[in-house]
């Protein structure tokens, strides 16, 4: 069918192929992002996630205007991702295990963490310990959302708290890396987790690569902040390739729930 | 493009240009009898909005500077003249002592506390030995080791934020800078002692919160708090470094910022014109303060503590239901 160049190493994919292999490069092994229907569908079994939380919706309580007013961000965010904020959260399952499942979106904003990204976690991790269910969340994100100032800085005690109970309620959490998954979300309830599965070549870190760049004026690793140096650095527990992602959760879901 | 557009009418001397065209139009004579009073009421409504806006940018500026002055009392000028008995604390116990944080205990009002602080120091020689007071993960990793001791043997924590942010560093990063973080927050949380946070300059970003999750949140009247440095911010959202101040006034970052949106307990007020007017005094006033608040938490057993630190900040957020 149609066909396109890869932007990592510029082989020329069959969409096709592309669509079946979940939007990695067949030749490179290189990660496309998926919005959080995608990721969904990857992960819970079929029709089996309710999403809860929905209606928990971002107001601009700051009247931050930069190049334009956040209001104005939050609506064209919502008609191009056609989804209500950058975290979807649910009850679901996966290979037959009950789930609580959050999975953030890059397409809104940058996955960027707000207050309701941060109520919705909360009310997740709340979720979780009720029903005594593993907590699982997929990370995406380029930090806090500064269209909500302090109270966006806020929203990472905020998620740490809310999931640090969990984990006091020995209820197993965990986090999945996925590109890019930095600043604020990196340094909260990312890095809490009891596991962290990372995708491959993932950039994952606290400071991004041009604020590093920056600061010490000199070149960068070119593996900088990516799942294999995290791996070698023991940030991260494990590198799972996209099509084994499901199946690696279940293993471990296994492991900790007999 | 409309943005452009919005933004070159609307910038003061865009305005002044209409108004002074208004008056130009008004001596045509076949223009003359157009009414052209709603047009310049409306250009001079908008004039004065933006003057106001200017206004709030350039006080909320001021304190932004105020709050990295350099001759502003820091987190070594409390210790020394808070605590008695101070003693030092250092290391991480895995690879190495990072000055831009000091740990220690002391005694304040009769009573053994764990102290730590962010320290920016004084001349330069001293801020390039502290790191400008931008952490490695091994201060944060120091500071969890000491809040640990200080749970064991029941010593309130207190701490002092002054920080621009962790360091931004290849070192840092491959050390876990966002882990060291994220586990500072978290262990603060587990807490069993009282938790008093004092943001004395500078509160910058996931750095500072690292140290700052409060049972009691003070801050003084210059110093800041924010999710990003207004240079940042302008340079991500405006891509436009000239935004700076306008950037400062949107991200709410003062005091009273904080306190109208429930993220700090109380403002500390420091002395006619700033901190640095006038050390000793302020010194004294802070030290008064941490009396008064450590006492409010005598007799709170350890769960009702943890329960009310996590009740305060699971409850910030503004949305819609």
């Amino acid at each position: 069918m149609a066909d396109f160049e890869c932007e990592k190493c510029k082989k020329i994919i069959d969409l096709d192929i592309f669509l079946k292999n979940f939007k990695v490069c067949p030749n490179c092994n290189y990660h496309y992002s998926l919005n959080s229907e995608e990721r969904i569908k990857l992960i819970a079994d079929e029709g089996s996630f309710n999403e809860i939380a929905a209606n928990i919706k971002s107001i601009d309580f700051l009247n931050f205007t930069d190049s334009k007013p956040y209001k104005e961000r939050i609506i064209e965010s919502q008609k191009k991702s056609g989804i209500s904020e950058a975290i979807i959260t649910g009850y679901a399952k996966t290979g037959g295990f009950n789930i609580a499942l959050g999975v953030m979106d890059f397409n809104f904003m940058g996955g960027s963490m707000g207050s309701v990204v941060g109520e919705r976690i909360k009310l997740l991790a709340d979720l979780s310990i009720e029903k005594k269910v593993p907590l699982i969340l997929i990370c995406s994100s380029g930090g806090a959302r500064m269209q909500e100032g302090i109270v966006s800085l806020m929203q990472m005690a905020k998620t740490v708290s809310a999931i640090n109970k969990v984990k006091e309620n020995k209820i197993l959490y965990i986090s999945v890396i996925t590109n890019p998954t930095t600043g604020g979300v990196s340094a909260s309830f990312a890095t809490i987790a009891d596991i962290i599965i990372a995708e491959p070549q993932a950039l994952f870190c606290f400071a991004g690569p041009r604020v590093v760049k920056q600061t010490i004026k000199k070149e960068l690793p070119s593996d900088f902040g990516l799942s294999e140096r995290n791996l070698r650095n023991g940030q991260i527990d494990l590198i799972v390739n996209r099509k084994d992602l499901k199946e690696k959760i279940i293993n471990i879901l296994k492991l900790f729930l007999n | 493009m409309n943005d452009e557009l919005r933004n070159e009418n609307e910038s003061m001397q865009g305005l002044y240009d209409n108004l002074s065209k208004i008056s130009l139009f008004k001596k045509i004579k076949f223009l003359s009898k157009l009414n052209f009073a709603k047009a310049k009421a409306n250009i001079i409504f908008k004039i004065k909005n933006l003057k106001k806006d200017t206004r709030i940018a350039e006080r909320a500026w001021r304190i932004v500077e105020l709050s990295r002055n350099e001759k502003r009392p820091k987190t070594t000028d409390y210790i020394k003249n808070i605590f008695d008995d101070f003693i030092e604390l250092s290391g991480d116990r895995l690879s190495s002592d990072d000055k831009a944080i000091t740990t220690g205990l002391g005694k304040i009002n009769g009573r053994t506390v764990a102290i730590i602080g962010h320290n920016k120091g004084k001349d330069i020689k001293e801020r390039i030995e502290y790191n400008f007071g931008m952490p490695n993960p091994s201060g944060y990793r120091k500071s969890q080791r000491i809040m640990e001791l200080a749970d064991k043997f029941n010593f309130p924590v207190i701490t002092f934020i002054d920080t621009p942010g962790a360091n931004p560093a290849i070192e840092a990063e491959d050390s876990g800078q966002a882990s060291a973080i994220a586990k500072s927050i978290e262990l603060m949380f587990k807490l069993k002692v009282p938790t008093i946070v004092v943001l004395i300059g500078e509160g910058g970003s996931g750095g500072a919160l690292a140290l700052a999750i409060g049972n009691y949140i003070m801050m003084l009247e210059n110093s800041t708090y924010s999710v990003i440095s207004p240079e940042g911010c302008a340079a991500i959202l405006w891509k436009d470094q000239s935004a700076t101040k306008q950037a400062a006034a949107m991200l709410k970052l003062t005091a009273k910022d904080m306190l109208n949106l429930n993220v700090i307990d109380k403002i500390i007020h420091e002395p006619k014109g700033g901190a640095q007017n006038d050390p000793e005094r302020m010194i004294k006033i802070l030290k008064d303060n941490l009396i008064i608040v450590l006492s409010k938490f005598d007799g709170l057993n350890g769960e009702d503590l943890k329960i009310q630190r996590s009740n305060k900040f699971e409850s910030l957020g503004f949305f819609e239901k």
